[in-house]
């Protein structure tokens, strides 16, 4: 009942001595997750509430069976610790860390188009599969599992989101925050054939930004390949163009990139769009009843 | 970040990419001497971050110094007004004087990343001059793209077939090349999210020159470009702004009368969405970011209620990393210490909610609680029409 992690996958945290890394370390435990060995360069030998600390994360592969990276590194040094996770031939690697440099995205994007490696980030809350398991920073209590998966380009409105579905009973298969930056490791179009192939997944909820493409294209694909309910929403309606919304992604550069566009061609696609922010859970409750 | 005209073109000298000679002036005696000194007929070109500068009346020819310092006490302190800047304007305080160039053909060089294949793309069209997204929308056959393997580099082909689609002459080619190979390489060393050359001019005698220049820069990369960040010009951005960015805080200003504080980009996005649903008009985009403390929220509130047209406020937090206690004890520190004098309504939900809820409650602040974002757009739109 999930997609990319559940109780199985063994975790190796990068950046696990900071004070980010080791308190979402202890959360993602907390939680149930598999947190199998943490990385520092340096700090190799010594443990974090328990959990040993490499100095690479090929040590961490070779003496734990780490498969899957949760990155907490700063920004000017995230870019070298995710190509480290995909030199240790990782099968998951979460990137958490906001404000890398695009042209340092560029490198990593080019190396991870030709490995096995699939990154989600970064700039992202990471991944739940409710009940199972955690990489990322977001607040367990407000998820419950059940059903519908959830893929966003934001963090907090995929709290919102979710938490509008729990407060109906609605649970989550799996939620994914992809990130909102202009390179990310996963886009909308990578992800949607998972959600698809998982058999537990009923419904999905698309959340989406005002810049980029990825909507559309997200929306090509449900059209011709989906068939369980999508309901879909768009931050930044009422954002003037030109300017860049927090997230480096979020910017209107051109007319194909506004959130009417967007739901234009989401709503041509089957999509049930949410006009309201407030409306999504209530728009996936009416589908999966009819 | 943005940099001016003359800026851009002072990184691009560096590269050896061709410009115009010339040099900003402050006020119209220096305009005047520079004029003197380049020694020909000169254009006077106004400052400001934003195009359209000539139909505005920024950009002024000058045949003679005289010329060129009467141009500059035009121009200098005048409130230009184009599509850009909105009906506000922009103060003009600082002038390009270069010489003036005899134009045979205006063309388009522009480098941007394309997310979708996640490479550098330069675009080039013979339809330089004029606003690029005209031209992509009404003959998007005259634009042409090259889409850059960044493992290999920008090849020397790539930049033939851009000069051939451009037309330029045989007898330039190898100019050309080079002019965009240098492009690139300003584009890739200075980590620019735009290089744009609009016009880039075929002079009479055979000679490619960047007429105009912008540069925008990733700002997540200003930190390994100490030189690039001295170049911010804070009298371009807004007051408020510049003040946000000293506490890290996301703000951008609307033209609204409902202040929001919200935390996380996309949240803060849908909350100006919903109010406007509700009937009502946001007054700013502000995110108060994943890891708030209360320092950060106090500045956020201060910064919010500073502006006039607020004439109430929303607070929409979703605790994650951000605890809810921490959010109302810097909204209470602030109240108290600035004096609440429009209404507030305040939605908190997630971590530590319960105990950010009695710390509001017991606070005896006068705001109104909202159970969910819709009840919070309709209460605060309601409150703001007194």
């Amino acid at each position: 009942m999930s997609i990319l992690i559940d109780q199985k996958t063994r975790v190796v945290v990068q950046g696990i001595t900071g004070k980010e890394g080791s308190f979402h370390a202890k959360q993602c435990v907390a939680y149930g997750t598999k947190i199998v060995a943490g990385t520092s360069p340096g700090k190799g030998g010594t443990s974090v509430d328990g959990i040993p600390v490499f100095n690479t994360v090929a040590e961490a592969v070779e003496k734990e069976g780490a498969t899957a990276s949760l990155i907490f590194v700063p920004p000017m040094f995230a870019a070298d610790a995710v190509l480290e996770a995909i030199d240790g031939k990782l099968d998951l690697v979460v990137c958490i860390t906001e404000g890398i440099p695009t042209a340092d995205m560029l490198r990593v994007k080019n190396v991870i188009m030709r490995s096995k490696t699939r990154l989600i980030g970064p700039n992202c809350p990471g991944i739940i599969s409710p009940g199972k398991a955690k990489l990322g920073i977001m607040p367990a209590r407000i998820h419950q599992e059940g059903p519908v998966g959830v893929i966003s380009r934001s963090g907090t409105l995929t709290y919102e989101a979710v938490w509008q579905l729990t407060c109906l009973g609605i649970g989550q298969s799996t939620c994914i925050g992809i990130g909102g930056d202009p390179i990310i490791g996963s886009t909308f179009l990578d992800l949607l054939p998972l959600f698809s192939a998982d058999r537990d997944t009923k419904a999905l909820v698309m959340i989406g930004e005002i810049g980029g493409s990825a909507e559309q294209e997200a929306a090509q694909y449900i059209k011709a390949h989906y068939k369980m309910p999508v309901v879909g929403f768009i931050a930044g309606q009422t954002a003037p163009p030109g300017r860049r919304m927090g997230h480096a992604g979020a910017i209107i550069s051109g007319g194909k990139e506004t959130a009417e566009e967007k739901m234009r061609i989401m709503e041509e696609a089957g999509i049930t769009v949410a006009r309201s922010p407030a409306e999504i859970g209530e728009k996936i409750k009416s589908l999966i009843k009819s | 970040m943005k940099v001016h005209e003359y800026q851009a073109k002072a990184i691009l000298r560096k590269y050896s990419v061709a410009c115009p000679r010339g040099e900003v002036a402050y006020t119209p005696s220096e305009a005047r001497d520079i004029a003197a000194r380049l020694g020909k007929k000169v254009v006077v070109k106004a400052q400001i971050h934003a195009g359209g500068r000539g139909k505005g009346g920024g950009i002024k020819l000058a045949a003679t110094p005289d010329e060129a310092e009467k141009a500059a006490k035009e121009v200098i302190g005048m409130c230009l007004k184009t599509y850009q800047t909105g009906p506000q304007g922009r103060i003009v305080k600082r002038v390009l004087v270069e010489e003036a160039s005899d134009i045979k053909k205006e063309l388009y060089l522009g480098i941007v990343i394309d997310r979708r294949t996640a490479a550098p793309v330069i675009m080039a069209s013979r339809s330089g001059g004029v606003e690029i997204e005209k031209v992509a929308e009404l003959t998007p056959e005259l634009i042409f793209r090259e889409y850059i393997d960044i493992t290999a580099g920008f090849q020397p082909y790539q930049a033939r077939k851009l000069a051939f689609a451009m037309r330029l002459p045989s007898t330039v080619l190898s100019k050309a090349i080079a002019f965009m190979q240098a492009l690139y390489r300003v584009f890739q060393e200075s980590d620019a999210s735009l290089v744009e050359i609009n016009p880039l001019i075929l002079t009479e005698d055979d000679n490619l020159l960047a007429l105009d220049a912008k540069i925008n820069f990733d700002d997540n990369a200003l930190t390994r470009h100490p030189d690039i960040r001295e170049m911010r010009d804070l009298e371009e951005e807004d007051p408020l702004e510049v003040e946000a960015s000293k506490y890290n805080l996301n703000y951008i200003k609307l033209d609204g009368n409902i202040g929001c504080m919200v935390n996380g980009a996309g949240l803060a996005m849908a909350t100006m969405d919903i109010i406007k649903l509700a009937g009502g008009s946001p007054a700013n985009f502000l995110d108060v970011g994943g890891g708030a403390s209360e320092e950060q929220v106090k500045n956020a509130f201060r910064i919010l209620l500073s502006d006039k047209n607020v004439k109430a406020v929303l607070i929409n937090i979703f605790g994650g990393i951000v605890r809810c206690d921490i959010v109302a004890q810097g909204i209470v520190r602030a109240a108290q210490e600035l004096g609440l004098h429009v209404p507030m309504v305040v939605r908190i939900e997630g971590t530590n909610v319960e105990q950010g809820r009695a710390i509001l409650q017991e606070s005896g602040l006068n705001f109104t609680v909202a159970t969910g974002m819709k009840d919070a757009a309709e209460k605060v739109v309601a409150v703001s029409r007194g």
